[in-house]
């Protein structure tokens, strides 16, 4: 029987319950929302006793189902006051799928301000203990920590000093399957988990069995036809393997979307040295690997391994958005020094989008000149990384930099930094960022794919028509998706290939035994829509917060020389559904 | 008439990034594509001046045309 773990902080209590049959059909994102929903106070503080931090793996986590490996976690979010869900690869949710658990949902607040946790998870139990020797400690330092004490096979969840420091920057941490870290990224929920005082998760898959299919030959015929699809795609097939999506860089350049020097320009003098193309090239030379995955079962592997130019390891999941961030809105024109912001983040538990965004924001407010890469790396370490106070207001994200100040062209949406995508150019992924239920969002409903990389379709990126239907499917469809545990890449050869997610559907129903069909799943991905909205309302985060700052009603934008002008009440039908 | 290619991506395996070249007026996208060897069945995006196009599109003088192969991220 599937199983629903609870962990008391406020009295370190466990419990183990059968999960209740009404979740059944339910997993990621739809269940960690549920459970937020159901058992969250909208208007509680969301580090406070109130909060909940929910962990679910997807509906196909742990079956043999390609890129399957992504896993959920939700909370009412500390940076925008929203509900949050934000997924990972890494190797738990994989593990929880075979230990047949459902959900690990934390509740409650130690008294003790001076005490910190461990939680770990095994087919015996679970254990909570109070943790010593992390304490204070990065994340890379954690990982080796937690290996020495309890083997290097152990799924961990863990936070950086960011989360310990309760910063809304922070994320919280997974490992993946070669011992680097993947994050839970956006809106701050590794400060959530500090609140918890809980500093990291080992989930041990020791004694668990392979996850019982219902029919398993349909399972295995499902599963060949969704690979053939995901390896027949030229995006999921060719592209991201070879270029990650890094690739990005030079087409926002093209079309005039890539914000730049804190969102003044489409378009970035340097950025063939920030390309894909460059990285691509740059990984080979060195020997690392262009060609990588952030989990187990993953047959897209967008990641790459990038080492410095002694061939040492640098990072990896070295994305678009951060290379955009650095390169692009933070002006850095150096590959190597963008890649060591990226490992340092990591190291940290720092967002790896609203760090950059903000510091866009903090080089305008003229803390630090723009392209001055050295000075980002010494605040990371020196200031975020201590906690000094400047540490604390960098740490707080856009949105405070911006009011601590008094800068008035502030990249936020319900406070939470707006991605690579520039709205004025990339219209329909300005609909996102204004409406999506968890602060602005490029992966919450991906329109870029429709408005500029032509894939389901093709929607004029700088006409206002047809944006809010476009990003209102894509909103839809992307929270089914991130129900299952599959990685949201599948979108690209679900848009364009029919037999692709019908053969996601079968695998659900050779899975569990069910009926379901595609409509079913879309009115899944309604209904998650749904209560994350009713939430927010009851937060207090209403349809005025459905809209993007006023400079990019104001200001132009090169090369297209275009504002943002949709209007507010057309942007409001986004919810007539 | 002379035109600005661009090619991105695996496009500029044994070709090139950038280059000014001379075309007779009526040249279409295609018939670039035609010219540089590229199977236009493998074209993902068209941009003139970073404008969406199609493959009919004819190409004018200065135009700076830019052809990816079909990519994706996020
Ligand atoms: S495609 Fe990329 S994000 Fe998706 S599972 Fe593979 S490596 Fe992870």
């Amino acid at each position: 029987m599937p199983k629903v773990i609870r962990i008391n902080m406020t009295d370190l209590s466990v419990r183990i319950d059968e999960a209740p049959a009404a979740w059944a059909g339910l997993g990621g994102r739809a269940l960690t929302s549920t459970v937020v929903a159901a058992e969250v106070p909208p208007t509680c503080h969301p580090l406070g006793p109130n909060n909940k931090l929910v962990f679910a793996p997807g509906l196909l986590s742990g079956t043999a189902a390609a890129n399957a490996g992504r896993m959920s976690a939700g909370a009412k979010s500390p940076l925008t006051g929203t509900i949050k869900e934000s997924n990972a690869g890494g190797t738990c949710g994989r593990m929880l799928g075979r230990l047949d658990i459902k959900a690990i949902i934390i509740e409650g607040q130690p008294a003790a301000t001076d005490t910190w946790y461990n939680i770990r998870i095994s087919n015996e139990g679970v254990v909570v203990e109070p943790e010593t020797e992390t304490v204070g400690l990065n994340n890379f330092a954690v990982l080796e920590s937690v290996a020495k004490r309890y083997g290097e096979d152990k799924g961990v969840i863990t936070i950086g000093s960011a989360g310990e420091n309760l910063m809304m920057i922070s994320n919280i941490s997974t490992r993946d399957p070669e011992g680097k870290l993947r994050s839970f990224g956006r809106g701050g929920l590794g400060a959530v988990m500090g609140s918890k005082r809980v500093k990291f998760i080992t989930i041990d898959q020791e004694g668990t069995r392979p996850v019982p299919l219902v029919d398993s030959a349909a399972f295995k015929a499902a599963n060949m036809i969704f690979t053939k699809a995901l390896k027949d795609h030229p995006v999921s097939g060719q592209g991201l393997p070879t270029y990650g999506t890094a690739v990005l860089v030079n087409i926002l350049h093209e079309i005039g979307g890539l914000p730049t020097r804190n969102f003044t320009s489409g378009q970035c003098e340097h950025h063939d040295m920030i390309s894909g193309e460059h990285m691509y090239d740059t990984i080979v030379a060195r020997g690392g690997e262009p060609t990588h995955g952030c989990s187990i079962g993953c047959v897209i592997q967008c990641s790459q391994v990038y080492n410095d130019k002694d061939g040492k390891y640098l990072t990896s999941g070295f994305e678009y958005e951060t290379i955009w961030a650095y390169g692009a809105d933070c002006l850095i024109n150096n590959l190597d020094l963008i890649a060591e912001c990226d490992n340092v983040m990591d190291d940290l538990g720092v967002d790896s989008i609203e760090t950059p965004v903000m510091f866009g924001v903090a080089m305008e407010a003229g803390l630090l000149k723009f392209g001055d890469g050295m000075e980002v790396l010494r605040m990371l370490r020196e200031e975020i990384g201590k906690a000094t106070p400047l540490g604390r207001i960098l740490g707080g994200g856009t949105g405070h930099v911006g009011k601590t100040y008094g800068v008035t062209r502030v990249p936020v949406v319900k406070n939470q930094a707006i991605p690579a995508y520039d709205p004025r150019s990339v219209k329909g992924i300005g609909v996102t960022y204004a409406t999506t239920t968890q602060g602005a969002d490029h992966t919450a409903g991906y329109a870029v794919a429709t408005n500029v990389l032509n894939v389901g379709g093709k929607v004029d990126p700088l006409s206002n028509e047809g944006q809010v239907e476009l990003s209102r499917n894509l909103q839809i469809a992307t929270a089914a998706i991130d129900s299952t545990g599959l990685c949201l890449f599948i979108a690209f050869p679900a848009l364009d290939i029919a037999e692709c997610l019908p053969a996601a559907v079968d695998m659900l129903n050779a899975r569990f035994g069910g009926k379901l069909t595609m409509d079913d799943v879309v009115g899944l991905g309604k209904t998650v829509l749904k209560l994350e909205h009713e939430f927010n309302l009851a937060a207090g985060i209403g349809p005025e917060q459905d809209r993007l700052p006023e400079f990019f009603e104001l200001e132009a934008i090169a090369p297209h020389n275009v504002k943002w002008d949709m209007d507010q009440k057309e942007l409001a039908t986004f919810w007539n559904f | 008439m002379w035109i600005t290619v661009k090619l991105f991506a695996n496009f500029r395996e044994n070709r090139f990034k950038e280059a000014r070249r001379q075309y007779p007026p009526g040249t279409t996208v295609g018939d670039v594509a035609t010219d540089l060897e590229i199977d236009p069945g493998l074209i993902g995006m068209i941009f003139i001046h970073g404008r969406a196009a199609e493959l009919d599109r004819v190409l004018g003088e200065d135009d700076v045309l830019a052809l990816f192969p079909l990519l994706g991220g996020g």
